[in-house]
């Protein structure tokens, strides 16, 4: 894996970029990008071929820990037919994508979308350029292109026996005009997709030697601290520079647009306990006496408004219910969340009239780069980001780029002299862009026989969309508001199309608080909603879960196979061992279908343990399965943290929760055994990073009800009693 | 000016005597491969051994540091990755976004060194890290594999690696 450092190191690798030479750094990185050797070859976009065969495969989207890296290398690898062993990979930036014409597409990386949405055109990359190479191999022999075969890099032509590589035809194969069509392999026939292949960003997280964000170190570079006013939509006042310019160290005190503060030393330890030191002085602004419980009220109003839009509506549900025997009605809640990623928010930036250059850990490069560029006053053209692998991205460093504005807006303060920022955790717990807060009221109407005839789910609550990209608010309507519970579609839609009415609506109720789209976003709470509501109505009217289930399930087929596949793994059918007691939910959501079965004890003081999950994901196609696999027990891991602790409270419109020692989440001692079904079934490509977590809170929840006979309806569990009903 | 006993090496650094170590070990000494989490001893990712003992030096304040004491961090743990911790890890590709895993293999190393064969519950015990990505499945796989000389084939992930083996 190579880090890209900057533009003038670039360029040495790729003839294809016009454009004027700026001042790079360099660093010494021990793994500097061998493709920025002179002698390597861009044969496309994706690929750069060097004289030793080594392959360098460019990605766009961004490594936080989700695999996407590898898999988007053997993808392209897979078309190419290079050596796997000889594959390295590189980052081009966001700058160079404008100055090409985005000929790397999409940079973001958020909602499961690295592969899924990516996967056509790098294997179309990977394809080209192996024709390209072929076709300079054949050029060179003078033979026809079909008397050519080509393996691990190796093309041969088979009638004179002659050989050679990619490597040695690769100047040839870098003046070949690329050919307008190609064709793709049939997933079946993969030999390097679809394996359990290793990632390639391993080794240096296993030695220290990786550098992220917060351990770049640039010639000159100083340090700083920031304090943004702890109530959102507050203002700094005053402070008094005097105090941190007498600590060691100090170089600035500066004001941050018009609500932080930011100390700048030679160290950031010295830049932090200066900023601690400096009297600040705020005005909260409106906020000021915002809290959770009066956040509550105002969802709650909602619950009943008449002001909502409807996500999928289904014959009429209200005259449905109101015409029915018997009514089932429940209210559920899902609090405020940080994203909590390890690695704290930072960026380095260095700005002079003429340039502006940013290195930091992004999920969206080109996103990243329009955040620089307004905060640097400089057009696009005259700044760049270089990405760094992320310490945990979870959608916090995504669609908002709060801190490399405020990291640019301090560069600025000292034209020519890199300035790393860092936040400090409590800085990050605070200023976070939290998970939405929402509640819900469903209610069901049943026939005499138990059928579900209607369905009505209000969602009152907070919209992402509505925050950060509100032209896609569209006659009052979020559509992200609706995931897992839309009509039938290949995104994230409801399963339970066998009930006849249905009316799913969403009014809209935004606190102050910066909602931010976090791992897993709307389908988190939609599914615990709506499973733990199945399961209610499942045991008020005698019937399986499963059972039920099955029966909403019964057109929506990928829904119910994977329902059914965990269904068997778990052992549904025979009773759970003395003491435990199991859960089920199953979803749709990012294009993938997810289940899984929880297996949970409650002890008699209610302490709960969950022993073991069994889940099974269908994505269409699975490009590494054990990376599939690694993606959906970390799910259970961020989805099991959010509903045992994850709550961000807010009193005197801030958020209370500090630290991990006020924002707890699941540690080794608490994680259960996962057995994971990877069962793609073809003909879709689906997202693996984010809809496992929705499951995993329901099933737990509905195991806790098999196992004390309390519904919980309010999460985080840590609030709640759990002792026998 | 003083100076610390790190990776084998006397190095000389220049700070308060109240810089936690944590912050002396990456911008005095730039090892960087420990990482700052949280600052209050919560997370683990600043963890290092002193004297053997896995220690979170985010809290540490460089005076509290015994003249003479051994520090060992990621870097020092083994010259080339070759740590029967740091190779386990790899054969079952334990990080995902490998920000606390510095951390993590040093509480693991100091684990093994004084329980060779860990149980269930002394790997719980001993390893309190935070891990967001969640590969905690994973760390305990590859903590009892390296218990056992390095049986990675327990672990049943059949993870392909570059040159065809399988672990």
């Amino acid at each position: 894996m190579t880090i890209r450092l900057s533009r003038r190191q670039f360029l040495g690798a790729s003839s294809a970029v016009a454009g004027s030479l700026v001042v790079g750094f360099h660093v010494p990185f021990a793994s500097v990008a061998s493709a920025q050797s002179s002698a390597a070859h861009e044969i496309n976009a994706w690929v750069v071929v060097q004289p030793d065969d080594t392959v360098v495969i460019r990605i766009a989207r961004s490594e936080m820990g989700q695999g996407t890296l590898t898999g988007l290398a053997q993808l392209v690898a897979e078309e190419l037919e290079c050596d796997w062993a000889k594959v390295k990979t590189e980052f081009p930036t966001p700058g160079e994508n404008l100055a090409r014409n985005r000929v790397w597409g999409n940079y973001s990386t958020g909602g499961s979308r690295g592969i899924r949405d990516s996967n056509e055109y790098v294997r179309k990359g990977g394809a080209t350029a192996r024709v390209m190479l072929v076709q300079a191999a054949a050029n060179d022999w003078k033979v026809p292109v079909a008397e050519c075969t080509v393996d691990k890099s190796v093309i041969t032509h088979t009638p004179t026996a002659r050989s050679t590589t990619y490597g040695k035809v690769a100047s040839a194969a870098a003046k070949i005009a690329p050919p307008t069509e190609v064709a793709l392999k049939d997933p079946k026939d993969w030999k390097i997709a679809g394996k359990r292949l290793a990632r390639l960003d391993t080794v240096d997280k296993t030695t220290g030697k990786q550098i992220y964000g917060m351990d770049l170190v640039l010639p000159g570079m100083l340090n700083a601290a920031i304090k943004d006013c702890p109530v959102f939509g507050g203002k700094v006042k005053s402070f008094d520079a005097a105090v941190a310019l007498k600590k060691p160290g100090v170089t600035k005190v500066v004001r941050v647009g018009d609500s932080g503060v930011a100390v700048v030393a030679d160290t950031w330890w010295h830049a932090k306990t200066a900023l601690d030191a400096t009297p600040i002085e705020w005005d909260y602004g409106p906020n000021a006496t915002a809290s959770s419980a009066k956040f509550a009220e105002v969802l709650k109003a909602g619950l009943d408004a008449p002001d909502a839009v409807a996500g999928n509506e289904v014959g009429n549900a209200r005259a449905a219910i109101a015409a029915t025997s018997r009514k089932i009605e429940a209210v559920y809640s899902y609090p405020h969340q940080n994203h909590a990623t390890m690695e704290v928010m930072n960026a380095t930036a260095r700005w002079t009239p003429e340039r502006c250059e940013v290195w930091t850990p992004t999920q969206n490069g080109e996103a990243a780069l329009a955040a620089a560029s307004e905060a640097a006053g400089l057009p696009l053209a005259k700044c760049d980001v270089y990405k760094l692998l992320l310490g945990g991205g979870f959608g916090r460093r995504g669609a908002v780029h709060d801190w490399v504005t405020q990291a640019v807006l301090i560069a600025k303060e000292m034209p020519g002299t890199p300035v790393k920022l860092i936040w400090t955790r409590e800085e990050d717990m605070t200023h976070g862009r939290y998970h939405p807060v929402t509640q819900c009221k469903l209610t069901a109407g049943l026939d005499s026989d138990g059928n579900v005839t209607a369905l009505h789910m209000r969602i009152s609550g907070q919209s992402i969309v509505a925050a950060i990209f509100p032209s896609n608010v569209k006659d009052g309507k979020d559509p992200v508001v609706f995931q897992g519970l839309n009509p039938p579609g290949p995104e994230a839609s409801l399963g339970y199309t066998a009930i006849p009415n249905l009316l799913i609506d969403h009014a809209m109720r935004n606190p102050h608080v910066p909602p931010g789209f976090w791992r897993g976003v709307n389908l988190n709470q939609n599914t615990i909603y709506l499973e733990c509501f199945v399961d209610e109505i499942a045991h008020a009217t005698g019937q399986d879960p499963l059972a039920l289930r099955r029966k909403l399930l019964a057109k929506s087929p990928k829904h119910l196979a994977v329902l059914n596949a965990v269904a068997e793994r778990a052992g549904w059918a025979k009773p759970a061992p003395a003491g435990i007691y199991r859960g089920l939910a199953q979803t749709m959501g990012f294009g993938s279908y997810v289940a899984a079965c929880a297996e949970v004890s409650v002890s008699p003081s209610g302490a709960l343990k969950v022993h073991r999950i069994v889940a099974a994901t269908d994505s269409g196609y699975a490009v590494n399965p054990q990376q599939i696999e690694a993606q959906v027990e970390g799910s259970f891991v961020y989805g099991l943290s959010a509903a045992l602790y994850g709550e961000c409270t807010v009193k005197d419109g801030r958020i209370e929760q500090t630290n991990f020692d006020t924002y707890r989440v699941l540690r080794m001692d608490e994680m259960p055994a996962v057995e994971t079904i990877v069962m793609p079934s073809g003909g879709f490509w689906g997202g693996v990073g984010e809809p496992t977590i929705a499951v995993a809170a329901p099933a737990v929840l509905n195991a806790i009800f098999a196992a004390t006979g309390r519904r919980i309806r309010n999460l985080p569990l840590k609030d709640q009693d759990l002792k026998k009903a | 000016m003083p100076s610390l006993n790190v990776n084998g090496s006397v190095l000389q650094y220049d700070a308060e005597p109240d810089t936690p170590l944590l912050w002396v070990l990456r911008e005095q000494l730039r090892l960087t491969g420990t990482k700052y989490g949280c600052g209050v001893a919560q997370c683990g990712a600043c963890t290092v051994h002193i004297d053997g003992a896995p220690t979170r030096s985010c809290v540490l304040p460089i005076s509290a540091v015994a003249a003479g004491a051994k520090i060992v961090t990621i870097e020092g743990l083994s010259a080339d990755g070759s740590h029967p911790v740091q190779r386990a890890w790899v054969a079952l590709d334990v990080p995902q976004c490998g920000f606390c895993q510095s951390g993590m293999i040093m509480a693991a190393a100091a684990l093994l060194r004084d329980k060779p064969k860990p149980t269930d519950a002394d790997i719980d015990a001993a390893i309190t890290n935070i891990c967001r990505c969640g590969t905690y499945n994973r760390v305990r796989a590859a903590i009892k594999a390296a218990g056992q000389g390095g049986a990675v084939k327990a672990a049943g992930l059949a993870i392909e690696d570059a040159d065809g083996s399988t672990s």
